[in-house]
């Protein structure tokens, strides 16, 4: 059996996650300081991608990189290209799993006291050291939880990526595309194999994230 | 060692604009909540930018819209306790004294500052706790010790014992006296508490809809308040309109009596106040006869409701508090000290 879609699908979650984590965190935090009504309309902007079907999402993506597209075109100059690739994977999953992050994210800094924040800075602390170790460990469980919906939703991508980078074996297959394509050429048992790999990375990242929680729970009990 | 504020503020529809100099001692920020009193610290700390003034702290400049001078607050060197102290919660107690000494090099001298800290306010023994496994009381003693770790130029209380249950804060307002005397440098205290305020500033600037209606010592304050908004912040419970027929001697219309004062009066008096702990029965200044109509019973004391016998029907009955043991028997006749008339001329 040709591991390689689980591989594919593992480096594109954990590379979109990661770099959704920083951007929705980024995000979340200049939009919480914006004036209400500006908020709004950014809101909606950066929410978007989590209501509209994700095929819609590939469609934009596909107008924004694709390869006779101007940004498509300059990019091709320095041979990277977004289109049949698993960079494509990438953008498309990072997408579709930011608004999770960033809409989580955004909760916790909600929540956060800003008194903490302001007695921080009077006590002389560096806005820097505010947030690293101030804001960022008492929103820490959003901010967790967030990531992990983003992992998931990441791993899961389908629509988008398979207008954006389509079903190559050993190029492009995840897991998704994988259990389809088998799925439409008649080989249920290669499909079920491959659905029961997905669900137990999905229940093993979730125990690890029940694991994390507990354990953050005690060390603030005691 | 000195604090001069002048800074005017917008908010909506409410207009900060407050004006006033403190030197060593403690001041008091006194008012109804809302009012702007701490809009002021918020101001004086740099976590909020007033549209115009200036704002000096011994001799430096923190703020000066003109100038376009507007430290931020990690240069101001101001200490700020937070009405809910906003320790870290995710660092221990350690931790949370700390803070108050980053930038500072040094770990000797860090330990050193630590333990005097620990000394000063009795916590030795909760280093390793986290905030949410202390009491109120011992809250705002980290509050305080993470605060003076970094030696501030000025202390600045925002309603310091709201958050404490009530047997605990008068424990805690007798620790806080002393410790605001060690300190030494000028201290800001805001308060909706008039007997607060009375115990620990030693002046007062009584603040109303963001202004300073009255900057004087406490007691002057309480002994002489001198106008009708002023003598109802300070706990007045009978104010009635007066007119002045003597040096020394005003007509209570409403009340229909006369009154004879230790203060000499000026033409402008217009009205008069009595607290309700200032009546007394033993007295023969002031005595009149008086008819009870309600009483309502506290643990040591009375509060007494009487109409004098001329009295204006439309003017409401007026408060007497007096111990119980004092109750008067009949014929009911009260008096009042001259020293106790407060004439009111605004």
């Amino acid at each position: 059996m040709d591991m390689f879609p689980l591989w594919n699908s593992l480096r594109i979650a954990a590379l979109s996650s990661i770099i959704v984590f920083f951007t929705g965190i980024l995000a979340a935090y200049y939009a919480a300081k914006l004036p209400r009504t500006i908020k709004g309309v950014v809101d909606v902007i950066l929410t978007l991608p989590l209501v509209l079907p994700p095929t819609v999402i590939g469609y934009f993506l596909l107008i924004t990189v694709g390869a006779r597209r101007p940004l498509g075109v300059f990019l091709a100059q320095f041979d990277f290209r977004f289109v049949m690739t698993w960079y494509g994977g990438v953008l498309a999953a990072s997408v579709i799993a930011f608004p999770l992050m960033y809409r989580t994210a955004r909760g916790a800094f909600e929540s956060f006291d800003e008194t903490l924040a302001y007695s921080g800075k009077t006590l002389g602390l560096s806005n820097t050291y505010i947030f690293w170790r101030i804001r960022m460990p008492f929103c820490r469980q959003g901010i967790l939880a967030g990531f992990v919906l983003a992992f998931a939703r990441a791993l899961g991508e389908f629509g988008a990526t398979v207008m954006l980078i389509g079903y190559t074996p050993g190029r492009t297959a995840t897991i998704s595309t994988t259990v389809f394509h088998l799925w439409r050429v008649s080989d249920e048992h290669g499909a079920f194999r491959w659905v029961m790999i997905n669900l137990c990375i999905s229940a093993v990242v979730l125990l690890a994230v029940n694991m994390l929680e507990r354990r953050h729970r005690r060390a603030v009990i005691r | 060692m000195s604090l001069f504020v002048d800074i005017k503020k917008k908010l909506g529809d409410f207009h900060l604009d407050v004006c006033l100099e403190a030197s060593d001692g403690v001041l008091g920020l006194l008012g109804a909540s809302g009012c702007g009193k701490s809009m002021t610290l918020k101001c004086i700390a740099g976590i909020e930018k007033p549209d115009k003034g200036k704002i000096i702290l011994d001799g430096v400049t923190l703020f000066d819209s003109e100038a376009r001078i507007n430290l931020p607050p990690q240069k101001r060197k101001i200490g700020y306790l937070f009405q809910s102290y906003a320790l870290f919660p995710n660092m221990n107690v350690r931790q949370n004294i700390l803070c108050g000494l980053r930038g500072e090099s040094g770990n000797v001298l860090k330990d050193d500052a630590l333990a005097e800290m620990l000394d000063m306010l009795q916590l030795h023994g909760l280093e390793k706790h986290r905030p949410h496994e202390l009491s109120g009381g011992q809250q705002q003693r980290v509050a305080l010790a993470r605060i003076l770790v970094g030696s501030p130029n000025i202390l600045m209380l925002d309603e310091p014992f709201s958050a404490l249950d009530s047997h605990l804060r008068g424990q805690l307002q007798i620790q806080m006296q002393k410790l605001l005397r060690q300190f030494g440098k000028s201290v800001l205290m805001v308060t909706h508490s008039r007997s607060e305020a009375y115990r620990l500033c030693n002046r007062i600037a009584l603040i109303d809809d963001g202004g300073i209606l009255s900057l004087k010592d406490t007691k002057a304050l309480f002994s002489n308040p001198e106008s009708r908004q002023v003598a109802i912040m300070t706990g007045v419970k009978n104010i009635a309109d007066a007119k002045k027929i003597g040096e020394h001697e005003l007509m209570v219309r409403d009340w229909g009596i006369k009154l004879t004062t230790a203060l000499p009066l000026k033409d402008e008096l217009c009205a008069v106040a009595i607290r309700a702990h200032y009546f007394n029965a033993k007295t023969n200044y002031n005595r009149y006869p008086v008819r009870f109509t309600d009483r309502m019973e506290e643990p040591f004391e009375y509060i007494l409701q009487f109409r004098y016998e001329n009295q204006n029907e439309n003017s409401p009955d007026i408060w007497w508090r007096l111990p119980k043991d004092r109750m008067p028997k009949e014929p009911y006749e009260i008096g009042i000290a001259p020293q106790n008339v407060l004439p009111l001329y605004k």
